[in-house]
C-alpha cells in the first residue's frame, strides 16, 4: 500500500530563508513508514487483529527547521516520534538519517548496537515531566547519565558539563545534587530538555513538551526551546495537539489523521489556507482567545466518533467524518488519496510560493476544488 | 552515593526556591501535601524520604520497635536465656513464676518453693521466704557458642549457683524453665519465617522478574504455572510434604526442609508483585529514557527499575513473614513441623493443649501471646512501609 | 474611572450602581468564602476569601492555573470538599429552586438531606475525567435513571423514557441502545455527553462544569462547548465553568473570574477582561498564550517564577513575587484591597488604590504591543 515512489516533498530548489542549514540535503527522510501493533487476546495471547498506528508515512525533515506534527489523540503522531528515536521498531519503511559524520543510515533497519551512536544525535523530550525523571536520581545523575553511559565524561568533567547544561536551560548549576521531587513541572521540563541536549544532538523529537504545564510556565519553555534552537543549531520535530502552540513555534506543519499525513505545508500557508477538510475542521475547533472573534469564521464540527484504527474505513480514512465527502470517490475501496500538491496551484495565489518555497501538499481528492477557510 | 546539601543560591534575585512538586500539573487543582521547603528536602534521597514518611506512622514505629526487640532475641537467644532448653529439675513440675525481689543485704534474689499435694495428687507451690536463691547479671552458667562460633558461658541473668534452677516464667510438665524455652522457641520460629521468606523471595524475584521483563510467551507460561501452584490446597500439600521428611534426619536439615516447604506459600504472591512492578515500570518514561540515554539492558534493570521498587518489595516481604511464622507454628503444633528436642513456638503450644494444663499452668499459653505480638508487629511495620514506599504520592 | 473602596456587599452595590433598575439578585452569590485544609504541616488556605456571583442565565468562567483554588471553590458550593478540607468562613447564598429566601450552602451539613436534594437536583456538576466519573459497574441508563428517580417523582418506566430523551438531547446517537451501554464501551466524548445528560436530567438551575473538556481533543471539545451553550439556551440554566484555557473562556463566558492562589484577583465581563485587563496577573496571563492567527515566531511573554503551592503563599499580594509592577514595601506587606470599577467589575491590586499605587505606573496604560521581556525562570 505504501508506494515508496509516491511523490513526496522533494527538496526545495531554493534555500529556505534564514536557516543556516544546507537545504539540499535533508536531515531525515522517512519513506513508507508503517507501524502495526498486534492485538492479543485470551489466555495464551492469540493474535486477533492489528492496530495500524502509522500507515505509510512519507516525511522529510530539513536541517534547522521546526516541523510540527499535529492531530487528535490516537492519530499516530506519538508512535511516529517513537519510531524515529527507535524506542519502537517500525513494521516497514525506511528512516534515512544523514549523520554528522556524513554517512546516511536507515535508522529503521539498524540493530540495537549500531543504533547507539545515532541515538546520541536524535534525542527525545518527553511530555510528562513527572514520570520521565527517575525519582531516585539527582539531576547530576539524570542529566549526566548519557555522557557516562557513552563513556564521554566522568567525575569533575561530568559535573562541569552538567552544570553548563543546567545554566543553559535556565536552572542554577547548584541544583545538580537535588532530586526531581524538589522541582515544579516547568523546572522538570527544563531538566528533561537538558538531558536531551547534553549529547549535543542534531534532531530533537519533542513529544508534547508543554502540554502538561501551567499556562504561565508554558510560554517560558517555548521561548527556551526557541533560544536553544538558535544557539545549538537544532532541528525539532514538535509533536503537539495544541494548534496555537504549533503555530507559534513551527516552520512547517504536518497534519496527521489515522496514521497518515493528510496535509503538509508551511505554517502560514497551512493556517491561512488549509487544503484538507480535516485541517480546516481542526483549525475551526480551536477556541480563539478573543471574545470579539466569537461567532466569526466558519464553524465546522466533526462527529465524535474516530474510526477504529484496527478497522480503518476503506478509501479516504477521513470520509466518515468529512463534510465534503462524495460517496463514489471518497468511500471507494482501495488506497486513499496520497499527498500531492493540489492540481491547480495558480488558482489560489501565494500559498504555493511561501517564504521557504514549501510545496503545499494535501491528501484529498478534492484538494484543488474545495475552498476552505483558515484562521 | 553520598548526599550533600547544596549551597543556597547566591544573592537575591535568584529564582524561587524549588519547593514541592505536588502543586504542579494542570490536572490537579486540589491542595496536596504542603511543601517542606528547602535544600534539605530537595537533596534528600528516596530512602530518606521513605524513612521520613515511615517515621510519621505511629503504629508502624511501635511495630518496628517490637520487631527489633524480637530480632535481638533471635540473635542473642543463648545469652538472654538463663538455661538451655533441656535443663530440668523434676522436683518442680508446673511450678508457677517466681517474682525477683531485691534487698540490700541479699541483692537480687527469688524465693524458693514450699509445696503440698492435695487429694487429687496435684501439687500446689507457694513461695517460701526462708529459701533465697540469689540472682546475678552476666552470671556464669551453662556453656554455649554465640553465633555458633564464640564459646561463652555468661548469661544475662541467672542464679549465682550454676546448678540451681529459677523459673521466672514458671516451669513445664517436666520442670524445664519456660522463659528459656520461650526464648529459644522464638528464635526458631522467627528464623524459620525469615529463612522461608528469603527462599521465597529469591524464587519470586527471579521468576517474577523474568516474567515481567521479558513479557510475551515467557510471561504467559510463568503466570499459568503460578496459578497452578496457587490452586493446589496448601494445608494437605504441607502435611504430605512434612510427613515425607524422614524421621531420622538431623534437626538442622529438618529445619531447612521445613523452611523450604513453607516458602512454597510465599513465593507466588511475591513473584506476582515483582512482575506487576516490572510491567508497570516498563511503561514509565524514565525507563524508556534510560534506554535512550545509552544504558545497557542490565543497567536499565538494576540501576533504574529495581531500585524503584525495592521499598515496595521490602514491604511485601515484611508482610509475608507473619504468614510463614503462623504456618510453622500450626505445623509444629500438629506435630508435623519442628520436633522435640528442637523447640519452636508451635512445639511449646503443643504442651498447652488440655484444659487441665491450662487451668493448672496458664503460663504455658505465653508462646501463643508471643506469636500474636510478633505477627501484629510485623504487619504494622509492613503496612507502614507500604504506605511510605511511595513518598511522592499524596 | 469610578473607584470605590471595598465594601462587604460590593456585588450588590455595584449592581445597583450599574443600571438604576432593581436588578434581580444573583442566583448564586459567594462572599468571603474560605476553604482551608488542616494538615500535619499546617493550614493550607486553598480558598481564602472568594467573592463571586452567578446571575440567572449567565455563564461565568472561573479561570486560573493549578493550585489557584478554582476546583475547591466549585466543590465547596456542593459540600464536596474532602477531609481534611473544611469551609471555615464566608457564605454561599443560593436562590434557585422555588425558594423565597436564599439558603446558605456553606452552613448546611455536607452529608445532610437538604444539600443532597440540592446537589444533582438544583445544582449539578460535571467533572474533568468522564471515564472516572461514571461507574464501570452500571450501565449509563442505570446511572441516569437512578439520578432521575432520586430527585423527581417518577416511576421506573417514566424515568427510563426521560433518560432516553435526555441522551437524545445531549446528542448521543441511538440512545435506546446506548442506554444499556457501560462507560468503557463509549468514547471520551460520548462519556462526557452522558455525564452532561446525568447532570441535566433533573433540570438544574445551575450547572458547575469543572474542566469538562480538558481531557478531550479539540474537535470534541468544540462540540461539547456547543452542546453546553445550546442546552443553556433551551433550558435557561446558569453555568459556572471552570477552566485554565483562556481560549475556552473567550468562547463561552459572559463574565470571567480570574483566580490566583485562593483569591479572586479580577472579575468582569468577558470583553473587558480580554481587552482591558486591570490586574497584572490577568495581563501577563493573556500575553503568555500564543494567539491563533498571529503567525510564527511571536515571542511569548513569560511570567517569572512558578505557580507556588497554596501553602507557600507570599505575604501581601499573593502575586507580587512574580509581578513586574510590584511596588516594594507595598505589595509585599499589604493585602491589596478590592477596587470596584463598575457593575461586576473588580480587581484586587494596589495600582488602583489611591495613595498606595502610583497612577503613572498603571500597566494598563502602556501599549499592549510592547512586550516586556522577563528573565527566564520557569
Amino acid at each position: 500500500m505504501a508506494d515508496p515512489t509516491a511523490p513526496t516533498a522533494p527538496t526545495a530548489p531554493t534555500a529556505p530563508a534564514g536557516s543556516g542549514g544546507d537545504a539540499e540535503t535533508p536531515l531525515l527522510e522517512i519513506r513508507g513508514l508503517r507501524m502495526d501493533y498486534p492485538i492479543r487476546h485470551g489466555m495464551f495471547g492469540r493474535h486477533i487483529g492489528t492496530v495500524r498506528a502509522v500507515t505509510g508515512v512519507d516525511l522529510t525533515i530539513r536541517p534547522g527547521e521546526t516541523l510540527g506534527l499535529v492531530g487528535e489523540s490516537g492519530c499516530g503522531k506519538t508512535t511516529l516520534g517513537r519510531c524515529i528515536v527507535r524506542t519502537l521498531r517500525p513494521t516497514a519503511g525506511t528512516i534515512r538519517y544523514h549523520a554528522r559524520d556524513g554517512r546516511v543510515v536507515d535508522l529503521a533497519a539498524l540493530g540495537q548496537r549500531e543504533l547507539r551512536r545515532y541515538q546520541r544525535e536524535v534525542r527525545l523530550v518527553f511530555q510528562d515531566p513527572f514520570s520521565s525523571l527517575n525519582p531516585r536520581m539527582t539531576l547530576l545523575e539524570i542529566i549526566g547519565d548519557p555522557l557516562r553511559n557513552n563513556g564521554l565524561a566522568q567525575g569533575k568533567e561530568l559535573e562541569r558539563r552538567v552544570g553548563e547544561m543546567l545554566e543553559l536551560v535556565g536552572l542554577p548549576p547548584g541544583y545538580m545534587r537535588r532530586y526531581p521531587h524538589a522541582f515544579s513541572g516547568g523546572e522538570r521540563q527544563r531538566v528533561n530538555i537538558a538531558r536531551a541536549l547534553i549529547m549535543r544532538p542534531r534532531l530533537v523529537v519533542a513529544d508534547e513538551p508543554v502540554s502538561a504545564l501551567d499556562v504561565s510556565v508554558r510560554a517560558s519553555i517555548l521561548n527556551l526551546l526557541r533560544d536553544l534552537q538558535e544557539e545549538l543549531d537544532l532541528t525539532y520535530l514538535f509533536i503537539s495537539h495544541d494548534l496555537s502552540v504549533v503555530e507559534n513555534i513551527c516552520d512547517r506543519v504536518a497534519v496527521m489523521y489515522l496514521g497518515n499525513i493528510v496535509e503538509l505545508a508551511g505554517t502560514d500557508a497551512l493556517y491561512r489556507g488549509p487544503r484538507h477538510p480535516y485541517t480546516e475542521a481542526l483549525l475551526s475547533a480551536v477556541p480563539r482567545a478573543d471574545p470579539r472573534l466569537r461567532g466569526s469564521g466558519r464553524r465546522i464540527r466533526l462527529s465524535d466518533d474516530l474510526p477504529d484504527p484496527a478497522a480503518p474505513p476503506p478509501g479516504c480514512a477521513f470520509h466518515t467524518r468529512c463534510h465534503y465527502a462524495k460517496a463514489e470517490t471518497c468511500a471507494a475501496p482501495g488506497a486513499g488519496p496520497v499527498l500531492l500538491p493540489p492540481p491547480d496551484p495558480s488558482g489560489r495565489g501565494g500559498t504555493a510560493a511561501g517564504p521557504a518555497a514549501t510545496p503545499h501538499l494535501a491528501a484529498c481528492h478534492f484538494a484543488g476544488d474545495l475552498s476552505l477557510t483558515g484562521v | 552515593m553520598t548526599v550533600q546539601t547544596t549551597d543556597p543560591l547566591p544573592g537575591g534575585g535568584g529564582p524561587a526556591e524549588p519547593g514541592d512538586a505536588a502543586a504542579d500539573g494542570t490536572a490537579d487543582d486540589g491542595p496536596g501535601r504542603p511543601a517542606r521547603n528547602g535544600a534539605r528536602r530537595a537533596s534528600a534521597s528516596q530512602a530518606r524520604l521513605v524513612w521520613w514518611s515511615f517515621r510519621r506512622h505511629k503504629l508502624a514505629m511501635a511495630g518496628a520497635v517490637v520487631t527489633v526487640f524480637f530480632l535481638l532475641v533471635v540473635i542473642f537467644a543463648e545469652f538472654l536465656a538463663p538455661f538451655s532448653t533441656s535443663k530440668l529439675d523434676s522436683d518442680y513440675t508446673y511450678a508457677p513464676p517466681q517474682v525477683p525481689k531485691f534487698s540490700f543485704s541479699e541483692g537480687l534474689y527469688v524465693e524458693g518453693y514450699a509445696w503440698e499435694q492435695d487429694e487429687d495428687l496435684r501439687i500446689h507451690y507457694t513461695p517460701d521466704p526462708e529459701q533465697k536463691i540469689s540472682l546475678e547479671f552476666f552470671v556464669r552458667g551453662e556453656e554455649y557458642e554465640l553465633f555458633g562460633l564464640i564459646p561463652m558461658d555468661r548469661h544475662l541473668l541467672g542464679p549465682s549457683d550454676p546448678d540451681a534452677m529459677v523459673y521466672l516464667l514458671g516451669s513445664d510438665r517436666v520442670g524445664r524453665d519456660q522463659l528459656s524455652r520461650l526464648i529459644h522457641a522464638t528464635r526458631i520460629s522467627l528464623s524459620v519465617g525469615l529463612v522461608g521468606v528469603v527462599l521465597a523471595f529469591a524464587l519470586g524475584v527471579v521468576l517474577g522478574g523474568i516474567s515481567g521483563y521479558f513479557g510475551g510467551r515467557t510471561d504467559t507460561v510463568i503466570q499459568r504455572f503460578i496459578e497452578f501452584v496457587m490452586a493446589v490446597p496448601t494445608l494437605p500439600l504441607w502435611l504430605g510434604m512434612t510427613a515425607a521428611i524422614p524421621v531420622e534426619i538431623g534437626p538442622v536439615r529438618r529445619y531447612f526442609l521445613i523452611s523450604l516447604i513453607l516458602s512454597l506459600l510465599a513465593w507466588t504472591t511475591l513473584a506476582r508483585e515483582v512482575r506487576g512492578r516490572f510491567l508497570m515500570l516498563r511503561q514509565e518514561d524514565f525507563v524508556t529514557s534510560a534506554w535512550l540515554d545509552g544504558a545497557s539492558r542490565k543497567g536499565v534493570m538494576f540501576r533504574h527499575m529495581l531500585p524503584s521498587f525495592t521499598s515496595h518489595l521490602i514491604a511485601a516481604l515484611t508482610l509475608s513473614i507473619p504468614g510463614v511464622i503462623l504456618a510453622e507454628t500450626a505445623l509444629s503444633w500438629l506435630g508435623l513441623g519442628m520436633r522435640p528436642p528442637v523447640v519452636s513456638l508451635g512445639v511449646l503450644m503443643n504442651d498447652a493443649t488440655s484444659v487441665r494444663v491450662i487451668d493448672q499452668a496458664p503460663w504455658l499459653l505465653l508462646p501463643g501471646l508471643v506469636v500474636v505480638v510478633v505477627v501484629l508487629a510485623l504487619n504494622f511495620v509492613g503496612d507502614g512501609l507500604r504506605d511510605a514506599a511511595d513518598p511522592y504520592r499524596t | 474611572m469610578p473607584e470605590m473602596s471595598k465594601n462587604p456587599t460590593g456585588v450588590a452595590a455595584a449592581e445597583a450602581a450599574g443600571d438604576g433598575s432593581a436588578a434581580p439578585p444573583p442566583l448564586l452569590e459567594i462572599s468571603g468564602l474560605r476553604t482551608h485544609f488542616t494538615t500535619r504541616e499546617g493550614v493550607v488556605k486553598a480558598v481564602d476569601g472568594v467573592d463571586l456571583a452567578v446571575g440567572e442565565r449567565r455563564t461565568v468562567c472561573v479561570v486560573g492555573e493549578s493550585g489557584c483554588g478554582k476546583s475547591v471553590t466549585a466543590r465547596s458550593i456542593l459540600g464536596l470538599v474532602d477531609r481534611p478540607g473544611e469551609i471555615t468562613g464566608g457564605s454561599i447564598l443560593w436562590r434557585g429552586g422555588d425558594r423565597t429566601s436564599p439558603v446558605d450552602l456553606a452552613k448546611l451539613d455536607p452529608h445532610g438531606e437538604e444539600l443532597r436534594r440540592i446537589r444533582g437536583g438544583e445544582i449539578s456538576m460535571v467533572f474533568q475525567e468522564p471515564m472516572a466519573s461514571l461507574s464501570p459497574m452500571y450501565t449509563i441508563g442505570d446511572q441516569l435513571t437512578e439520578t432521575i428517580r432520586l430527585h423527581l417523582p417518577m416511576t421506573k418506566a417514566e424515568a427510563k423514557d426521560h433518560a432516553i430523551a435526555m441522551l437524545r438531547k445531549v446528542g448521543i446517537p441511538k440512545p435506546e441502545q446506548r442506554f444499556n451501554a457501560y462507560s468503557f464501551q463509549l468514547s471520551g466524548g460520548m462519556c462526557q455527553r452522558a455525564m452532561i445528560a446525568i447532570a441535566l436530567a433533573c433540570g438544574p438551575g445551575l450547572l458547575i462544569a469543572d474542566e469538562p473538556t480538558t481531557a478531550l481533543d479539540v474537535t470534541i471539545q468544540a462540540r461539547i462547548l456547543d452542546l453546553i451553550a445550546s442546552l443553556q439556551e433551551s433550558s435557561g440554566m446558569s453555568v459556572m465553568f471552570i477552566t485554565h484555557d483562556l481560549g475556552v473562556v473567550a468562547e463561552i463566558a459572559d463574565e470571567v473570574v480570574v483566580m490566583y492562589l485562593g483569591t479572586v484577583v479580577e472579575r468582569g465581563p468577558v470583553d473587558e477582561i480580554f481587552h482591558d485587563p486591570k490586574h497584572p496577573y490577568t495581563q501577563a496571563l493573556l500575553d503568555s498564550v500564543p494567539a491563533m492567527g498571529q503567525g510564527r515566531g511571536q515571542r511569548l511573554r513569560q511570567i517569572r517564577g512558578r505557580v507556588p503551592h497554596p501553602s507557600e503563599r507570599a505575604e501581601g499580594c499573593p502575586f507580587h513575587p512574580r509581578c513586574d509592577s510590584a511596588i516594594a514595601g507595598v505589595c509585599d506587606t499589604t493585602e491589596p484591597p478590592e477596587t470596584v470599577f463598575g457593575p461586576d467589575r473588580t480587581a484586587r491590586c494596589v495600582l488602583y488604590t489611591p495613595g498606595l499605587g502610583t497612577p503613572g505606573n498603571v500597566p494598563g496604560d502602556t501599549d499592549p504591543a510592547e512586550e516586556r521581556e522577563v528573565p527566564a525562570n520557569g
